[in-house]
């Protein structure tokens, strides 16, 4: 090979690339030449992994020599509402272990929606010696064994983020096996937990971590305590509350409002479980600072909950439960003029009737006096092709738009319409949408304009909507960007799919449960598409028991260089060359 | 659910009526077996402007379609799916067993007829819809709990909701009970002849029926604040009640999966955990005969629930 590269050298392209972090632009420089490519994989320190079957952990060993952060990702997203069942897969013990083995300087480990072992635990912990960050986010499968292990082991662990796992609880001690010399946590969320926490312990450890900017605690941890942890870090930026209850007593009130007082780099606050709204005004002083506001497990209502957001001048995020009612958004919008994300959660989801007055004029009012917002997640009982239309142009920054009419195949409840061309506007409009979640009454009209304006759309998810295998057909093949659709419930069948299958191979993955989805289209597109495994989930048993045409339970589609996987339970199925 | 339905009729991809008027399909299928899916050349790209639809309409009846795209409510799909398969269905060979099972998770047409004069709404009914996270609903369902009761109880009462929410925030944490792999979330609603509010209770909260019994007598018969808010039903407090052993004046019943009601405690816990869709506390009174299975319609029109 010619060397003309000699004159570019290496390791000035090294240190360009030193500054090059984003995953996209690290794979763009990796394909513009072979030279490149190999100074790139020498200098990669971070990988992310949407898909840990996409891959195997021995060719991200093979490729990337030196990483120092390893982020996975397991389940699939509707994992998170019971679809994907026990034990589909998603273990991660055969990554921490290669890793192990490969990375004895690895400092981070980052993983969403898999199966964590106490063994996994107990090999990070004893493995890397610079370990620093874990976040396990959505995981679950491991008790506070494992996490004791971590705590006893990693002497220089910046971050412990348990953030929505759930976790065996046999023991609240764990805390107190950080050791007495551990000082360098910074970020500690443990608001997951169930049980008691040693209060001591945390106090303890609190007190002796000056770096310590986030900390989340669990509903365990009683209100009258709370000072005394503010008290020993007034250095914090993010705090969740434990329960925020308990009987109103003036020394508790005003030793807990002038805890809060001492944390002036407070930006962020979560928890608040269980409240007591006459302890509200305690968080007053520093409401004015705040730009993260989350109170989705907070059963604050009415006019407390109006006083606490309209403090909050400076708010971007605010996370908030139903109960603030149309009256309450209403008075958001005209608050809090810097909101770039707005998430309302519903109080009662499977009443019958709506226990509170949120419709879908609360998110107007948003839409329209807040022009920075950018992302929206929004249960509500009734909408409007009028309302969606309006929001539709009040907004154009939005890049993530997900409404959740809680009835399915509900219509515009005034003309009784389908929401089509309200989602029409959506997709018109929001010339960035990248995130998308659909409900309501939806035709296969709704699909050809996604697929005909949503061009920066990267997720999709559908749920009891279309007519035919048009509307899939529509998004695959219009939908230049799409990554992740997923998809329940919807009269969606073979011949999109095959139409298609081209496609699948550009994105990540593809979910279809309760659709019209053939075993013999399973079983063709696994047999013509090598690098797409196509897995068919069943809980009936056997599917070639049954006749061909028959649908599917669940399918979930994705590519891969990895092949066909080895750790399937029972009920899930590979389609490949050999199954046709 | 509909969507399931409409997949039975769809197998193989959208059965659109024959006498429909669509223009052929220019979609190319990967596979050129084109006779062996004779519903391809339905697929329409062109959209018709009637009614603002796509073509295929996945319907054996014309008109059907028209109507069940546009005018509907949701509170009529039950009537609308509880209709017979449509005959003009092109895929004949799909077997009985293929098409029940192909509704997995979601309401089947013998459920959704049974339905028709209940009324829990189709949300609560359908696995992981609406689309919350589980461990966050059962907190979530406790503290809308909490709320309500928070304004009928005083001061002295908030100790022991937190400590209720304190047990089910951790039962929420644990690992799912093996009944419930599908997904269920264990919270039924119980409704009690002669209360117009009917509460919910988390069956993973129990291990077994004698516990759940003792759970629904606290419940309906010794919260007396709760009673009062209703007004005029103290006297239950006293007529203590074993609701499994018949020695009371109420006797605990169940809906299960297919839509009959049967009297608690016969099956194996395991298998009612996984079969039971709501509870119902009846009056022996109302009760026809002693066989375990009652008459459905019959005691909803009488009873009528919230």
């Amino acid at each position: 090979m010619l060397r003309k590269a000699s004159l570019f050298p290496e390791e000035m392209l090294e240190h360009v690339l030193s500054f090059i972090t984003s995953d996209k632009d690290r794979n763009a420089v990796s394909l513009v030449c072979k030279s490149w490519y190999e100074i790139e994989r020498w200098c990669r320190k971070r990988i992310f992994v949407g898909n840990c079957y996409a891959v195997r952990p021995e060719m991200v060993i093979r490729r990337f020599p030196e990483l120092r952060s390893v982020e996975l990702k397991g389940k699939p997203h509707f994992a998170d509402f019971d679809l994907v069942p026990d034990g589909w897969g998603g273990c991660v013990y055969p990554w921490i272990a290669a890793l192990a083995t490969a990375y004895p300087l690895l400092e981070e480990i980052k993983l969403k929606r898999m199966v964590v072992s106490d063994e996994s635990l107990e090999v990070i912990a004893k493995s890397f010696k610079n370990f620093k960050v874990l976040v396990l986010s959505s995981c679950e499968g491991f008790s506070t064994d494992g996490l004791a292990a971590v705590a006893a082991n990693c002497r220089n662990l910046r971050g412990l983020d348990l953030r929505e796992s759930e976790v065996d609880d046999p023991s609240g001690q764990w805390l107190s096996r950080f050791p007495g010399s551990f000082t360098s946590l910074a970020s500690l969320n443990i608001s997951c937990l169930g049980a008691e926490v040693s209060f001591s312990a945390l106090e303890r450890l609190v007190g002796r971590c000056p770096d310590l900017k986030t900390l989340r605690l669990n509903h365990a941890v009683p209100l009258d305590k709370l000072a005394n942890l503010l008290r020993g870090a007034p250095q914090l930026v993010e705090l969740g509350t434990g329960a925020y209850s308990a009987e109103l007593q003036p020394d508790v009130f005003s030793n807990l409002a002038g805890a809060f007082s001492g944390c002036k780099e407070l930006r962020s606050l979560s928890g608040f479980w269980n409240v007591f709204p006459g302890y509200l005004p305690a968080v007053y002083p520093v409401c004015s600072g705040l730009t993260s506001l989350n109170l989705r497990d907070a059963n604050i209502q009415g006019a407390d909950l109006i006083n606490l957001v309209s403090q909050c001048r400076s708010l971007q995020r605010l996370w908030v439960l139903d109960y603030i009612e149309d009256s309450g958004l209403k008075a958001l919008a005209a608050c809090c003029k810097d909101l770039t994300e707005l998430r309302v959660f519903p109080s009662d989801p499977y009443g019958a009737e709506p226990n509170v007055s949120l419709t879908e004029r609360g998110l107007v009012s948003v839409s329209e006096g807040c022009p920075k917002l950018q992302s929206v997640l929004y249960f509500c009982r009734q909408m409007t092709n009028a309302a969606l239309v309006t929001i539709a142009k009040n907004s154009p920054r939005m890049t993530c738009f997900r409404l959740c009419i809680i009835e399915p195949r509900a219509p515009d409840y005034q003309t009784l319409q389908p929401l089509d061309l309200g989602f029409g506007a959506i997709v018109e409009n929001y010339m960035d949408l990248r995130r998308l979640s659909l409900s309501g009454l939806l035709t296969d009209r709704v699909f050809e304009y996604i697929g005909t304006y949503a061009k920066k759309l990267e997720m999709l998810s559908v749920a009891f909507a279309g007519d035919s295998d048009l509307g899939l057909h529509h998004v695959l093949s219009g939908c230049e960007k799409l990554c992740k659709l997923e998809i329940r419930d919807c009269p969606f069948g073979d011949n999109a799919l095959l139409a298609n299958a081209a496609k699948l191979e550009t994105m990540r993955s593809l979910w279809m449960s309760s659709c019209s989805v053939s075993f013999r289209a399973c079983k063709l597109l696994g047999q013509k598409m090598p690098r797409l495994n196509v897995e068919v989930i069943d809980e009936r048993g056997p599917p070639d028991l049954r006749p061909e045409n028959c649908p599917v339970e669940k399918l979930y589609i994705y590519r891969t260089i990895a092949g066909p996987r080895f750790d399937m339970p029972g009920f899930v199925w590979t389609m490949d060359g050999d199954s046709v | 659910m509909e969507g399931g339905l409409g997949s039975l009729g769809g197998c193989g991809g959208s059965s659109g009526a024959a006498t429909n008027d669509h223009t052929m399909s220019k979609v190319e299928v990967a596979e050129a077996e084109a006779s062996s899916y004779p519903v391809e050349a339905e697929l329409e790209l062109g959209l018709s402007l009637g009614g603002g639809g796509g073509g295929g309409g996945g319907k054996g009846k014309a008109n059907a379609w028209g109507e069940r795209g546009r005018i509907l409510i949701a509170k009529d799909f039950p009537s609308v799916v509880s209709q017979p398969q449509r005959p003009n269905n092109n895929n004949t060979s799909i077997s009985p067993a293929c098409v029940v099972g192909s509704v997995s998770g979601t309401k089947r047409a013998a459920d959704s007829v049974s339905h028709e004069g209940g009324s829990p709404t189709a949300g609560s009914q359908v696995v992981g819809w609406p689309p919350i996270r589980a461990y966050r609903m059962n907190s979530l369902v406790n503290q809308a709990k909490a709320a309500r009761s928070e304004e009928d109880k005083g001061i002295g009462e908030k100790d022991k909701s937190k400590d209720n929410l304190k047990k089910k925030i951790c039962n929420g944490n644990k690992i799912s009970a093996p009944g419930n792999e599908k997904g269920h979330l264990g919270f039924v609603k119980v409704n009690m002849d002669g209360i117009p509010i009917g509460r919910k209770v988390d069956l993973n909260a129990h291990a077994c029926y004698g516990r759940l019994a003792q759970a629904l007598e606290e419940m309906f018969f010794r919260s007396t604040t709760s009673l009062n808010s209703i007004g005029g039903e103290k006297q239950q407090v006293t007529k203590s009640s074993r609701l499994l052993d018949g020695s009371s004046e109420f006797v605990l019943t169940y809906e299960d999966k297919e839509g009959d009601w049967m009297l608690v405690g016969d099956v194996p816990w395991g298998m009612f955990l996984t079969s039971v869709k709501r509870l119902r506390i009846m009056r022996t009174s109302e009760v026809n005969g002693l066989a375990p299975r009652f008459q459905d319609r019959n005691e909803k029109q009488r009873i009528k629930p919230v």
